[in-house]
């Protein structure tokens, strides 16, 4: 933990896994607090989440931050590659058409067989047959975006580039990006077939910059739900912030309208982190060694010293570097994110490590009071800095929901000007 | 490269001759109106070498001792119809909507070659199934553009051998890309003979097991990597002009229809994408700079010829084929000190975002120009 800090070999740093202390302190104040979601319908509704029915697209907010948290992601970043404003707003618009389709469970276009044989389908096919299985599609737009198509002083004071935090090790081909698409859903194949369809009709003007596939979701927003493990084993996210808890949504996660600028009201801002695990050295980690690091006991998920897992934490209780008592927010005078992690494997690499970990993924009002403090004390003191990396790295800004059927991704930036 | 290409091209053909060919269906023709072919193992007799427009009928008969197929070939060899497989002894009747003008009767013993033909003129009048002439006029012309590549590759491509022959190693090196040009720019024509390529362009892990190696990957490696030319070099130099000879005495006869034509071009696009962006085609010289321009340009003559069809039917598609032509030519030309000359930057040179860049760039084009096909044949 804390001795390795600062030496090369065993870098690393990190916040992520387990911000689930962060979760139980927010729990604990908004207990009870459950209303009725800004969104339309009732895709809210936890039991929703068994049927693999379609989540409704349109709303106030994008669908794939508060609705319930799938098993499944694709993440995508692109480049933009056209210089050309109209032709990006043209594809923002049939990216909008192919996403309400998709998230639908209907094909792209005219579909993916029956039509001239001398051509290929506008659809590409692998998702036919599968039901929607809650697919979401979320855009966001990175800080790079805003050096494009004249768009500058339309950047928020609040998507920064985020600092250099110590034990990084960012791989360029796993950071940044001018645009992304997160896709969530129940099927990994209907997440992929919607990535893989949007870079298809992007092609040209946007192009794929790095990828992430992501499963075992490893925090939840339906808090009925059995908490999820990360691959380390231990349960994670047991108080993250529910989709039913409006209060906490609106003061932690969706942008308001004082907040600026305007055509972010009703957005959120994404801090996305590819943070590698040392799967094998934490294997061989004693069990008690685990626990501390963490803070709480791996069986039960209970805090230090507790019998529960929703048990409230005592965190004088825990070791000064435990992950949970610093990432809690009482640690961190009450940061609270909405986390959206997933677990991935990459395989193994050439070493024959597993290349695995948390494809970290946090939403926030404002990436200056979220991500980024809780980071830099985690990045200084948290014991599970020995077994992870941060390895990828990017933010962006994530517009309001698409309102309806007339409506498309990125209006309230695009629009304006035009 | 890959003998896959062969049934792509034939399973657009034979999507396009649809459209264009009334094949075997209803037979009203009287007996004495219809030819009579008899087919053997080295003639191909008709009864007549002239027919009104219309459904014309053929009476073949297989007195050979082999499998046979029978065609009716425009001028340009694009297959008017078809039957394949007809066993010796045996008899078939063909029928096809024929419009006037010059064809030619084709018989294939073992169904092979480029079989025995005769002439049959078909005169005017009559109902006919409707063409584009200016489709005629850009598969003719790719034709033209196809025999041209090859005739002029011959030359370059003994250049090529002399110098290996001569056991100059530099001379070899400097040759070898320039020899490959007219090739890489009509591949998918090339491919279409699917003996010839295997034993010209094939690289050293595409082999099959007890395939001999040859070609110019092979002789790629001897110059680059063990750096030496040796008396089996040479005999493989040889080798390869024989070859490429052959090509040439072929490529003229290639079946060609207009979405072969576009599909090939899209082709010449996945060969980029999959063997030159990633370094591995000519991964000793590292030349791949020079076919991938080739690639782009074969396609481009194949678009050219296909535009004003395509600019008809789908204006918007060739509009931004237009653009990301000329994009990616911009982009190839930043690698090469002269637009004039096909001296490109060494591809071990160009860096992972480099790399990327025209990935990408090639994917900006590949996209719509899969639509190509559609958009001649709408």
């Amino acid at each position: 933990m804390t001795e390795t800090q600062g030496t090369q070999t065993t870098p690393s740093r990190r916040a992520l896994i387990g911000w689930g202390g962060a979760g139980l302190a927010l729990g604990a104040a908004a207990a009870g607090g459950a209303v009725a979601m800004a969104r339309a319908g009732n895709d809210m509704d936890p039991a929703a989440a068994e049927t693999g029915g379609a989540v409704e697209f349109h709303g106030a907010h994008q669908a794939g931050i508060a609705t319930p948290v799938q098993d499944r992601l694709h993440f995508a970043a692109f480049d933009v590659k056209t210089e050309d404003r109209d032709e990006f707003v043209q594809m923002l618009k049939d990216w909008t058409e192919a996403a309400r389709r998709m998230t639908a469970g209907k094909a792209v276009g005219e579909g993916a067989y029956g039509g001239l044989a001398e051509a290929p389908p506008d659809d590409t096919g692998e998702a036919l047959g599968l039901k929607p299985s809650r697919l979401t599609l979320t855009i966001g737009f990175g800080p790079s975006l805003f050096d494009k198509f004249g768009l500058a002083d339309q950047r928020p004071e609040a998507l920064v580039d985020l600092p250099k935090f110590p034990g990084d090790n960012l791989d360029r081909f796993r950071t940044g990006g001018d645009l992304c698409v997160q896709a969530c859903s129940d099927d990994p194949q209907v997440a992929v077939h919607a990535i893989r369809n949007l870079a298809r009709i992007g092609f040209g003007k946007v192009a794929i910059r790095w990828s992430q596939l992501g499963f075992g979701k490893t925090s939840s927003t339906t808090p009925d739900a059995q908490t999820p493990r990360n691959l380390m084993g231990f349960k994670d996210g047991t108080r993250n912030i529910a989709g039913t808890e409006t209060d906490r949504l609106k003061k932690f996660v969706w942008v308001g309208g004082e907040d600026g600028p305007d055509w972010m009201t009703g957005g959120s801002y994404l801090v996305a982190r590819r943070i590698r695990m040392h799967i094998e050295t934490w294997d061989r980690t004693p069990l008690q060694e685990q626990e501390d690091i963490f803070g709480r006991d791996k069986g039960e998920g209970a805090p230090v010293g507790k019998a529960k897992e929703h048990d409230e934490p005592f965190l004088k209780a825990m070791k000064p570097d435990a992950h949970v008592r610093l990432a809690h927010p009482d640690s961190n005078n009450g940061i609270t994110i909405l986390r959206r992690g997933y677990s991935f494997t990459d395989g193994t690499d050439g070493m024959g490590r597993l290349d695995a970990g948390l494809f970290f993924l946090a939403y926030q009002r404002d990436v200056r009071k979220g991500f980024i403090p809780l980071q830099r004390n985690l990045a200084a003191h948290d014991a599970l800095n020995e077994y992870i990396q941060h390895v990828g790295s990017a933010v962006f800004a994530i517009p309001p929901g698409v309102r309806d059927s007339d409506d498309w991704w990125g209006r309230t930036l695009f629009s304006k000007e035009a | 490269m890959r003998a896959v290409r062969l049934t792509v091209t034939a399973a657009a053909t034979a999507a396009a001759l649809t459209a264009l060919s009334a094949c075997t269906a209803k037979s009203d023709a009287k007996d004495g109106d219809a030819i009579q072919v008899t087919a053997a193992d080295s003639t191909c007799k008709t009864s007549s070498t002239s027919v009104p427009a219309g459904q014309v009928t053929l009476k073949i008969e297989n007195k050979g001792s082999k499998a046979t197929e029978v065609e009716i070939l425009f001028p340009d060899d694009r297959i008017v119809s078809e039957k394949e497989n007809i066993g010796p002894g045996t008899r078939y009747t063909l029928t096809a909507e024929v419009k006037a003008g010059s064809y030619e009767i084709a018989c294939r013993p073992g169904m092979k070659g480029h079989g025995v033909r005769q002439k049959l003129t078909v005169t005017g009048g009559g109902s006919t199934a409707k063409r584009d002439p200016q489709l005629d006029t850009a598969v003719a012309q790719y034709r033209t553009y196809a025999q041209d590549q090859a005739d002029e590759t011959l030359p370059k491509a003994e250049a090529f051998v002399k110098a290996v022959k001569d056991g100059d190693l530099d001379a070899a090196k400097k040759a070898y890309g320039l020899s490959r040009l007219g090739w890489e720019r009509t591949e998918p024509v090339a491919e279409s003979f699917g003996d010839i390529d295997p034993k010209v362009d094939v690289r050293e892990d595409g082999l099959d097991a007890g395939q001999k190696w040859t070609g110019w990957h092979r002789l790629e490696k001897a110059l680059w990597h063990d750096k030496k030319i040796g008396a089996e070099e040479k005999a493989l130099a040889d080798q390869l002009l024989k070859d490429l000879k052959d090509w040439q005495g072929r490529v003229g006869k290639a079946e060609i229809t207009p979405t072969s034509m576009a599909n090939g071009a899209k082709e010449l696009l996945d060969e980029v994408a999959t063997g030159k962006v990633t370094g591995e085609e000519d991964r000793y010289a590292h030349t791949d700079l020079v076919d991938f321009k080739g690639n782009v340009e074969g396609a481009q003559k194949a678009y050219e010829l296909l535009r004003p069809v395509a600019a008809k039917n789908d204006p918007a598609l060739t509009k931004e084929l237009d653009k990301q032509f000329a994009a990616l030519d911009t982009l190839l030309d930043k690698y090469r000190s002269d637009k004039a000359t096909y001296d490109f930057v060494s591809y071990d040179k160009v860096t992972e975002d480099q790399r990327k860049e025209l990935s990408d760039a090639v994917n900006a084009l590949a996209e719509p120009l899969s639509k190509l096909a559609a958009a001649v044949v709408k």
